[in-house]
């Protein structure tokens, strides 16, 4: 049950990214372009999300648990730090250069373009290496590293 | 570079069903719908993090193209740059930053700002400074 959950929430989230046109590179790269082929469409796929996202949270975390797991996985980390804004400001440097960041690449995968194959690897390797990196770091200060 | 339309009526209606698939996996799963996360679940070690929701997380983004062909009557259009090299470099910052700051566009940008999460808002504004300065440089400075 669980599993099927997972899979119809991926299929409804990846529609989302298709008919948005989030998972177009092109359109990403217009809109993060203001001083040329401006096109200010993702600032509606930020607003309908995160307006349906904040009413749906709001009413979820109020509960004692979800409906079919144990417990809520939320974040835990609190301080704005180095490690975020620096993590951040390459994530967008990346996302600025292709225009994917990892839900639209993914749902691109089965349309086959190379570029999108040569990212998703590339990508995946970067997330082992940050996840490597944080280890590392955690092992030197003994703290534990923090899920997300 | 490509001009594309403005689509203010589809990119709110893909915004609302992104938010959809969000809200049903926090209400019934307890998990935060971000992107690089779930995919980082995927890898080892796993530790808890349940590698077969994931898997079948990311099993149904792979699966909308198909859906959306039969409903469209026609495969996604899309325009992605046959730079392979610069591909491959973006996908390393994409990961590694993403890993590195906790989130993506999905778990900062729109999970974690639905939370309020002051830590989603500045990682927010931050990729979105560095996104909007990177193509900038490419377009206006560089040129490519």
């Amino acid at each position: 049950m669980r599993q099927a959950v997972n899979f119809l929430a991926g299929l409804i989230f990846g529609l989302g990214l298709l008919i948005s046109g989030m998972a177009n590179p092109a359109k990403v790269q217009n809109f993060l372009d203001i001083a040329g082929t401006f096109d200010p469409s993702l600032i509606f796929v930020m607003a309908g999300a995160v307006t349906v996202s904040l009413i749906g949270y709001r009413f979820i975390l109020q509960r004692p648990r979800p409906i079919l797991a144990e417990r809520f996985y939320l974040p835990t980390a609190k301080d704005i730090d180095l490690r975020l804004v620096g993590g951040a400001a390459l994530f967008g440097i990346g996302w600025g250069l292709s225009g994917f960041c990892p839900g639209p690449a993914i749902v691109s995968l089965p349309l086959l373009a190379k570029g999108t194959l040569i990212f998703v690897l590339a990508m995946l390797a970067g997330i082992g290496l940050a996840r490597l990196a944080r280890q590392g770091k955690a092992r030197r200060t003994g703290a534990l590293p923090q899920a997300e | 570079m490509t001009v594309t339309e403005f689509t203010p009526l589809a990119s709110t209606l893909g915004g609302v069903l992104i938010g959809i698939g969000a809200v049903m996996l926090l209400a019934l799963d307890g998990r935060i719908a971000g992107i690089s996360g779930i995919l980082g679940r995927l890898l080892p070690p796993y530790q808890g993090a349940d590698p077969l929701g994931a898997a079948c997380f990311v099993l149904g983004l792979t699966a909308a193209p198909f859906i959306y062909q039969a409903a469209a009557g026609g495969p996604f259009v899309q325009t992605i740059s046959d730079n392979l090299g610069l591909m491959a470099v973006a996908g390393v910052l994409v990961g590694f930053g993403a890993g590195f700051s906790g989130g993506c566009t999905s778990g900062h940008g729109v999970c974690g700002i639905a939370r309020l999460s002051p830590r989603s808002m500045m990682a927010t504004l931050t990729f979105m400074a560095t996104g909007f300065a990177t193509v900038y440089g490419m377009r206006h400075l560089i040129g490519g």
